[in-house]
């Protein structure tokens, strides 16, 4: 059946329209990544030279390198976390507190960034008048992170875990599997892509976020998303519009790899399953 | 089909006593149920879903614990047990093979358990295989594989640790019902083979009758009746059991004649003469369950006093080997019979709207005073 958005004028109006307003501002700045002038309103020619300049601006690569670590280390921990948290809500059953639990790590989720980041501070300076530590610097931003990574993680984590049947893991402990030898060969290698998935997505919102950074970050601690920001401020530098194109490519690589290899697997097993059946009714 | 082979002899190996669960300190899922099981035997509860089969499985495979009641293997109280700690292995409802590992792991993956490594391993799962005749599917993924194959991997799987007991829940039920009549035979063969002693749960009478050498049919936490399959199916106990298992006519009625050989009892559609007695008492209220293939139909009268009734055909259904009829009587009741087609031309060429005569011996019946 066809819908009133079917192959009419207007759907695909309305579908290129909504790429043009998604892709063009990316496509702008990879462009301009090219421009021979500091000025990203004219175009005087094309070049290289604001990569090579990247390439040598000690303060953004630095930046990268923290963020990339920043990020890993968050994305880990808030998998790790995430799979304990989701374990619990998910098959524990029914105990008191369970409905509380489930809301407060969803909290995080629609809790403004500028919200976490400025409890957060609060928080650590308090624990800083009285302790003396912890300093701000990666890791209380890493703290920041993970805890709204959690969250995420959380969510992607338990979707999976309740597909999951649970006669697999009856079927193993029947079979001779302590709780733990469960867990560790049946339910994670079933639960492996969410884990992958909530790995990514936790890195990336990690990777570009700069308002919980804005408020914990200490000296030595400039993530990439913060430089650029403050170099906004100070004016358009085409350097970074380089190393953005950078990382625009890298991903664009590696989320179309993986999509194309999604694609050919499910395609396999789908050939597969028919093949048995075919086979079987012979 | 049943091997009814005489049990008699053998030794009890599970000995279930008194065991109750209830859920949530309300729900009676199983009631005081005492169950023993011999040795080599293939014992089917079966009942309708939620009468607690399932739930008495899972509690001998320990997945549930028994609010009260103990269970018995080999003589050994296995109660409190965990799953991992008994001799038990269970073919799961729609199998639950892992999907992450092939047949091969999914079969060695019990053995693994055992700390068997190597040669020894591959030597018990290539037997194993070769047992279920896939041999040559081991490094296949369970989606790889239709679902007869599935199954059969399944029983492998269950069979490889070599288990005391082992337990079929709804084993066929995922199948489509061509494929389950051959396969039935099939995993009794196997099961045969191995000598393993057996529970199965259906749900499906026919298919409890053709694979168990005894019956359990369950409703509502109890135990109905426990017997053979001709015994279920022939003198059952009450009308739940006798509809059950099977199609079957009942008429109510009083008792008329209470003679040690035979009793009779009147009905509205007709009088009974059955050649039983029973333990009752004259005048007392009872049901004579009538199996519509003991049922003949004849277009003239009988020359009876007893054990027939006229009524009028408005249904009939061919099913190729025999034809059910459905008569109605004048007290309003249907009669289901059912006529062999002994030959090609169709059972007397019964048409809707003829009345006929349905008439059966004395022995055809059976009285339920429950």
């Amino acid at each position: 059946m066809r819908n009133m958005f079917g192959r009419s004028l207007f759907g695909r109006s309305w579908l290129i329209a909504v790429f043009i307003f998604l892709y063009i501002p990316i496509v702008t700045l990879v462009v301009y990544s090219f421009n021979d002038s500091r000025l990203s309103t004219v175009w005087t020619g094309f070049t290289f030279k604001w990569y090579v300049d990247a390439s040598h601006d000690r303060e953004l690569i630095d930046g990268l390198i923290i963020s990339l670590k920043l990020a890993f280390m968050s994305a880990t921990l808030s998998v790790i976390f995430g799979t304990f948290t989701a374990f619990v809500l998910v098959r524990y059953g029914r105990f008191k507190g369970r409905g509380l639990l489930t809301s407060m790590a969803n909290a995080p989720l629609v809790m403004p960034d500028v919200i976490v980041g400025i409890s957060l501070l609060l928080m650590l300076v308090a624990l800083q008048k009285w302790l003396g530590f912890p300093e701000r610097g990666i890791g209380t931003i890493l703290l920041g992170h993970a805890l709204i990574g959690t969250s995420f993680a959380t969510v992607v984590i338990i979707s999976r875990l309740r597909e999951i049947d649970l006669r697999l893991e009856e079927a193993a402990m029947d079979l001779g599997c302590k709780p733990f030898q469960v867990f560790w060969l049946v339910t994670l290698p079933l639960i492996a892509s969410a884990l992958v998935s909530a790995f990514l997505l936790t890195f990336t919102l990690s990777f570009d976020d700069v308002v919980i950074a804005a408020f914990l970050s200490g000296p030595g601690s400039t993530t990439l998303p913060l430089v650029i920001f403050s170099r906004a401020r100070l004016g358009l530098d085409p350097s970074i519009n380089a190393v953005a194109t950078v990382i625009i490519v890298v991903v664009s690589i590696g989320v179309i790899a993986s999509s194309l290899y999604q694609l050919r697997a499910e395609r396999r097993r789908q050939r597969e399953v028919a093949d048995a059946y075919a086979q079987g009714k012979s | 089909m049943a091997s009814v082979t005489a049990t008699t002899d053998r030794e009890v190996l599970l000995k279930i006593d008194g065991v109750s669960k209830i859920f949530d300190g309300v729900v009676k899922a199983v009631d005081n149920v005492s169950l023993s099981v011999k040795k080599g035997e293939i014992f089917a509860l079966v009942g309708s879903s939620g009468c607690g089969k399932s739930t008495l499985l899972r509690m001998l495979a320990g997945f549930e614990t028994p609010t009260s009641g103990r269970i018995y293997l080999s003589g050994q109280d296995i109660t409190d047990l965990t799953p991992y700690e008994r001799p038990v292995n269970m073919m799961f409802q729609s199998y639950a093979l892992f999907p992450h590992l092939n047949v091969w792991d999914n079969v060695a993956f019990g053995l693994r358990r055992d700390g068997l490594k190597g040669a020894e391993l591959a030597e018990r799962v290539d037997a194993m295989l070769s047992l279920v005749q896939l041999s040559k599917y081991g490094k296949r993924k369970p989606h790889q594989l239709s679902g007869g194959q599935q199954q059969r991997v399944a029983l492998a799987r269950s069979l490889a640790k070599r288990p005391t007991l082992l337990l079929l829940d709804e084993p066929l039920g995922a199948l489509d019902k061509k494929l389950r009549e051959t396969t039935q035979l099939e995993l009794v063969n196997i099961i045969e083979q191995v000598g393993v002693t057996c529970v199965l749960v259906t749900h499906d009478q026919e298919e409890a009758m053709t694979m168990a050498s005894h019956i359990a049919v369950m409703d509502e936490g109890y135990f109905l009746q426990v017997g053979t399959p001709d015994e279920i199916y022939e003198t059952p106990n009450s009308r739940f059991v006798a509809g059950f298992v099977g199609n079957v006519n009942i008429f109510e009625g009083k008792v008329d004649e209470d003679e040690p050989d035979h009793i009779t009892v009147i009905c509205p559609e007709c009088t009974h003469y059955v050649g039983h007695g029973i333990t009752g008492t004259s005048g007392m209220r009872v049901a004579v369950a009538l199996r519509p293939e003991k049922i003949q139909l004849s277009s003239v009268q009988p020359n009876k006093n007893h054990n027939w009734c006229a009524g009028e055909v408005v249904e009939i259904a061919y099913l190729g080997p025999h034809t059910t009829y459905h008569l109605k009587l004048k007290t309003g009741m249907v009669l289901k019979v059912q006529q062999p087609n002994l030959t090609r031309k169709m059972a007397d060429d019964l048409t809707w709207g003829d009345h006929v005569f349905a008439h059966w011996t004395r022995d055809a019946m059976v009285v339920l005073t429950e």
